[in-house]
Order: structure tokens, then C-alpha cells, then sequence
């Protein structure tokens, strides 16, 4: 029977199957962090379990840790950080401590280790684990009930979810990204559009990009409310792979491209649902609302909820621009930022960094903004002082900070004050999410990086062009 | 986990669509290592302003709440069911919950009620007009009882079982190991380790 390429991986990973119960699914890859695991490592004591596969299991600091030098000051984050460390010490797991030179996001630290390989499950206590399905894993987020699971038994009982395709053809316009790619999906689909689906992206415009730029994308999958999103492996992922500290060498690399191969959805398979978006009409994309739905392209205004058919639309609109502080009408162009954050395990990579550095270079960031580079790992920072663009960072102004999530969510000193608003590379744009009163438009890192250097959400096409004399870097 | 039968509390109306899980329990209130003290959390920005429902006494003792569609978006975060049951909720009731959040509800002995938008929207008047009354949750039979008001709802089998029979995942799976056992001898030996190399 023809299959999607969901289906493949799910049906390779079912260890059990009963009437009228969920799949018992398998789990490759488990990560870890210190915000979703003390309770389930708690709950394996209580019960005397053991983890059953320790060497399939990977943790790191990342959600509460300071981007600046020096030890966690908030005794509270200290003790999760401890209990982790302690956790893995007890359970026998690898973990990646502040300050290792492996240490990072957790879904920037699994793909650059060659961990994430096609054709896996990849588990996490953190919903964007969707990230790794851009290696063409099945790739999900898990609550800490799921982790004390996946570290007793290695399985997860599922219930089966939905295919949905989302064909993205064409060339996309220069100044034009993955995240504008995806901000634009959210907001055609909704928060709510992807419940229960396993979103497969696919077409010409998805095959063009790079591994960082799939991340981008498959990271998101969870904002349109999918639990998660896949690309089928192909000759950019295998080059991404091939010689990464993990990923198989000599005859077992050989052995494993032959397999990850069949890892495409086969031609007369069926999905329950298709989307198509035609790449060459996207521009760049923000969001002007309170949740990843809430966008438009930025040539546009802020929406009027009194035109809005739907009265929960209305409502919601007219609450998210009260929180906002914006008003109906205004050009996108004109809203002023106080902040630009570029990192997260949306847009901290490598790649993201170099984007955001070729806008800066002989630039300054708006004596008005203060802009904070967090990059997604150790290995990112060093490779970025490598190219020379933490000297690019330094000399425009932005602020170099040390790996983490940092002020995606705000649990560690990196915030924004009440009524401060923000362009971010990160994900989400909840009330609060950077800050209590924080207000936050989702961007790509180049407009992100154009928006730092005028003040107002910009995308490269306006800015002035560097002056020659000036384009030497730290002048 | 308690099982769950019938549930019979004062309903609460959060007449919002898109709560997501970071306005269930801010990330300031995730670096707690227990799983208790979470009510503290709850709403914590909304709790701020006094006109947000649960600032009412009326509802303030609230146990079933009737939401908006798209109940638990976001972060996956099962601190947020921690919070809503820690607070007192056993019940919510929504026309459609994000999935990891209704999961994790499940595991925690939550119960996550679908209706329609439209008996929703029916609670919610009941609601208003009846500040403080009782909403009845029964499991058994699927339905939601408030005054005249008898509404279905939808709940998977299989975690309908759970519920009602009060089973923990871990130890149902672990019925199977022998069936784990012999999958991991048909893994490939190129899958990845995570000791480093």
C-alpha cells in the first residue's frame, strides 16, 4: 500500500500493536533539559525504575541559563540546574553542562552532533522537537508524564495521527526566508489548523533550502498546532550528516543511506489534508497579534477586528492589539521596536547568524534598540567568532551574548520590561512570553537584523545602501 | 492517578479562545522541581486584573472550566495541568484542546471535554445567569449536566478507560517488555549512541 513518509517512520517503530489501544511506538533519540525532567526522574524513584536505554538519551542546559558570563544568580534556576546534573549523574546520561563546548539549545545540540538521522523518533519534554523532522524524523513534544515513560520503557503509547501535505513550489524572492515560508503557513492555516496532523513539507521551494532553513520551518510545525513536521531526507540532508561526530561512517553510512533512501512518501500515497502556497508570492512576514496566526506580510497594517467575519477572530484580534498597544491601521513599517532578539532553536543557527551579520556589516544598530545575538550552542558561537561575525555583532552595537533560549521565554535575566516591545527570531508571541508585559513581533532573522539598524520593523529592501568607506567592520 | 467516574463543581466561564500554556502558568513559575504548589501560577497575568473570572468569589472555587476554542496551545509544558489541578479544576471543557496539553491531561487524571462551540456558548450563558452554579461531568455516560442544560461530550476510548479505571501508562506498558525486548534486537547497529564518540 502506498504510504507518506510519517506513515513509514511510524510503521518501522511499532513495537506493539493491540485492538482498540494506541500504537506502542519505539523511541531512537530522547533529549533532555532541566525544565520538563526533574518530576519524571522524581517519579522513577518513587517507583524504583530504572532508564531503560541511558545511552539513548541526551541532556543539556538550556532554557534557564545566563547568556552572560558567570554562574546562575537565581537560586531557583540554580536548583533546577543541579537536580538535572544530579539526575543524569544517578541515571547514567550524558549531559552538557554550561560552559561545555557541546553544551546548547537542545534542538540546535541533537542535529550538529549528527544525533537526528532520517527515519527516527525523536522525543523531547519541549514541543519544539518538531524541529528534527526536518531530517525527516518523526520528531514530537512530550509532557513530563511522556518522559518518565520514554526513560522507563523506550516506547510511547500513540494514537495515530493525520498526514497533512503543505506543497510549497517556486523560487522564493530575494530578502525572502524559511521563517517567512512558515509565519506565512501559520497564519493561512491557523494556531488550531495542524491538531492532530504530521505536517510533511514538500515541493520545489522546500527542496531548495538548507538544513538550517528545513529546521526553521519543521521547528514551527507545533505553532499551527501539529504535533509534527517532516521534509523528506535527500542529498542535502545526507551531506549535512555525513562526518558529524554521531552520524554512521565506512560501511554503516553506506548502509544507512541505502535505508534512509525509501524515506520519501510514495507517489500515489494520500494525505488527509493539502495545503499549497506558491513560493514566488511570499514576502517578508511579522506577526502583529499575541499568538504565531496573528501575522501579515510586512507591506501590510495592523488588521481591523471589526472586519473579521468570525466573532472568536474578532475578540481575540481586538484583545491582541489591546496588549499589543497598537492601533487598526497602522503600517507595520511604522511600529518602533525597543528590542531585537536573534537566537532561539527557531533562528540560532549558524546560518541565521551569518544572515544577520551580512545586514550589519558596516551598520549600525538605532541608538533606540538594544539588540541581543544569542547563538543556539557553543559550537555556533565558536564557528560565528570563526567567521569573524561576532566582531560584526560588537561593532554594530548588538550585544554577543553566550548559548541558550534566553529571551525566547525569559526564564533566565534576558527580558523584556512591561510594555517593551520586541522583533524576535524566536517562536511564539504569547502575552508575557519574553517578559511579564512584554510585546513581541515574530520575525526572520533579516528583517530582524534591518529592523535593528532603523528602529521600525524594515526588511533589507529598506535600508541604505553601506557606504563604502564605512563597510569596513568596527568603524 | 485517582480514578475518574462523575464530577459534580462550580463551573467556571473563560469566555477566551487561544489560551495557551504560557497564560496557564507563566515560565517564571517552571523552575519548581515538584509537582505540587503550581495553583500559585495559574492565570497568573490575568489574576492580576480584577475583573478576570476566578478574581469573582462566585467562582473562585471553581472545578469544571468552560473555555474558549484551542484550550493548551504552545509550550508542552505539563506544569500547566499541574497548575489547573493543583488550583482545584478537574475538568475542561473546550470545542477543541491542543494535543500535547490534552496528553498530558490524560496522564494526570484531568479530563479534557470536547463539546461543540455552541453548547460551549450554551455553558457560558448558564454560566453568566447562574454565577457560582454547579456543572455535572459524567464520564460514564458522556454527558455535561448544568440546569437544563445536557450536553455530550467527547473523550477517546482508550483514555476514557484510563480514567475511569485510574491505570498508570508506565506500568500498562511495561506488561509488554518482552515485545520492547525483541524490537531492540531488529534496531540497525548504525543507529546513533549519545556517549560521546
Amino acid at each position: 500500500m502506498a504510504r507518506t513518509l510519517a506513515e513509514k517512520v511510524w510503521e518501522s517503530h511499532v513495537v506493539r500493536r493491540g485492538e482498540g489501544e494506541p500504537d506502542l511506538l519505539y523511541i531512537d533519540l530522547h533529549l533532555l533539559h532541566e525544565v520538563t525532567s526533574p518530576q519524571a526522574f522524581d517519579g522513577l524513584r518513587l517507583s524504583g525504575r530504572p532508564v531503560r536505554r541511558p545511552e539513548l538519551t541526551l541532556a543539556t542546559e538550556d532554557h534557564n541559563v545566563p547568556t552572560t558570563p558567570g554562574p546562575i544568580t537565581d537560586p531557583v534556576s540554580k536548583t533546577q540546574v543541579d537536580t538535572l546534573r544530579a539526575n543524569c549523574a544517578e541515571f547514567g546520561i550524558t549531559l552538557y553542562p554550561m560552559g561545555d563546548a557541546e553544551q546548547g539549545i537542545v534542538h540546535v545540540v541533537g542535529p550538529q552532533l549528527g544525533l537526528t538521522q532520517p527515519g527516527m523518533t525523536v522525543v523531547c519534554g519541549d514541543s519544539h522537537t518538531s524541529t528534527h523532522g526536518a531530517f525527516g524524523a518523526l520528531a514530537f513534544g512530550i509532557g513530563t508524564s511522556e518522559v518518565e515513560h520514554v526513560l522507563a520503557t523506550q516506547t510511547l503509547p500513540l494514537k495515530p495521527f493525520k498526514t497533512m501535505a503543505i506543497t510549497v513550489e517556486g523560487d522564493l524572492p530575494a530578502g525572502v526566508s524559511a521563517k517567512d515560508i512558515v509565519l506565512a503557513v501559520i497564519a493561512k492555516i491557523g494556531t488550531g489548523g495542524g491538531q492532530g496532523y504530521v505536517l510533511e513539507f514538500r515541493g520545489s521551494a522546500i527542496r531548495a533550502l538548507s538544513m538550517e532553513s528545513r529546521m526553521t520551518i519543521c521547528n514551527m510545525s507545533i505553532e499551527a498546532g501539529a504535533r509534527a513536521g517532516m521534509i523528506a531526507p535527500d542529498e542535502t540532508t545526507f551531506a549535512y550528516l555525513q562526518g558529524r561526530d554521531h552520524a554512521p561512517a565506512g560501511a554503516d553510512w553506506d548502509a544507512a543511506v541505502a535505508a534512509w533512501r525509501e524515506l520519501r512518501t510514495d507517489d500515489d500515497a494520500t494525505f488527509d489534508a493539502e495545503v499549497v502556497l506558491d513560493a514566488a508570492t511570499l514576502t517578508p512576514f511579522v506577526t502583529w497579534g499575541t499568538n504565531p496566526g496573528q501575522g501579515a506580510p510586512l507591506g501590510a497594517a495592523v488588521p481591523d477586528p471589526e472586519l473579521m467575519g468570525d466573532d472568536n477572530d474578532k475578540a481575540a484580534a481586538q484583545r491582541a492589539l489591546d496588549y499589543m498597544g497598537l492601533a487598526a491601521g497602522t503600517p507595520l513599517r511604522e511600529v518602533a521596536v525597543d528590542t531585537v532578539f536573534v537566537g532561539s532553536c527557531t533562528n540560532g543557527r549558524i546560518e541565521d547568524l551569518r544572515a544577520v551579520a551580512d545586514i550589519l556589516k558596516g551598520r549600525r544598530v538605532a541608538d533606540s534598540v538594544r539588540m541581543l545575538v544569542v547563538p543556539g550552542s557553543a559550537r555556533v558561537r565558536l564557528q560565528a567568532e570563526a567567521e569573524g561575525l561576532g566582531e560584526v555583532f560588537e561593532a554594530a552595537g548588538a550585544q554577543w551574548r553566550l548559548p541558550g533560549c534566553s529571551m525566547c521565554l525569559a526564564m533566565n535575566p534576558d527580558k523584556l520590561a512591561p510594555t517593551e516591545r520586541s522583533a524576535s527570531t524566536s517562536n511564539r508571541n504569547f502575552e508575557g512570553r519574553q517578559g511579564k508585559g512584554g510585546r513581541t513581533h515574530l520575525v526572520s532573522p533579516q528583517v530582524a537584523a534591518a529592523t535593528a539598524v532603523r528602529g521600525t520593523l524594515s526588511s533589507p529592501a529598506d535600508l541604505d545602501p553601506v557606504a563604502a568607506e564605512s563597510a569596513p567592520k568596527g568603524n | 492517578m485517582d480514578a475518574f467516574t462523575t464530577h459534580t463543581g462550580i463551573g467556571v466561564p473563560l469566555r477566551r479562545s487561544n489560551v495557551d500554556t504560557d497564560q496557564i502558568i507563566p515560565a517564571e513559575y517552571l523552575k519548581r522541581v515538584t509537582k505540587s504548589g503550581f495553583e500559585d501560577g495559574l492565570f497568573a497575568a490575568w489574576r492580576r486584573d480584577d475583573t478576570f473570572v476566578l478574581n469573582d468569589p462566585a467562582y473562585a472555587a471553581g472545578s469544571v472550566l468552560v473555555a474558549g476554542p484551542d484550550f493548551g496551545t504552545g509550550s508542552s509544558r505539563e506544569h500547566a495541568v499541574w497548575a489547573l489541578m493543583n488550583y482545584g479544576f478537574k475538568v475542561v471543557i473546550s470545542s477543541r484542546f491542543a494535543d500535547i496539553f490534552r496528553g498530558n491531561s490524560g496522564k494526570q487524571g484531568l479530563l479534557t471535554a470536547v463539546c461543540s462551540q455552541d453548547d460551549v456558548e450554551l455553558l457560558w450563558k448558564y454560566l453568566d445567569n447562574h454565577p457560582g452554579a454547579s456543572i455535572t461531568v459524567d464520564l460514564h455516560s458522556r454527558t455535561v449536566t448544568a440546569g437544563d442544560i445536557v450536553a455530550g461530550f467527547e473523550v477517546d476510548d482508550y483514555t476514557r478507560w484510563r480514567l475511569l479505571e485510574g491505570l498508570d501508562d508506565i506500568s500498562l506498558t511495561l506488561r509488554h517488555e518482552g515485545d520492547i525486548t525483541a524490537y531492540e534486537a531488529t534496531r540497525p547497529a548504525w543507529k546513533p549512541v549519545t556517549a560521546a564518540p
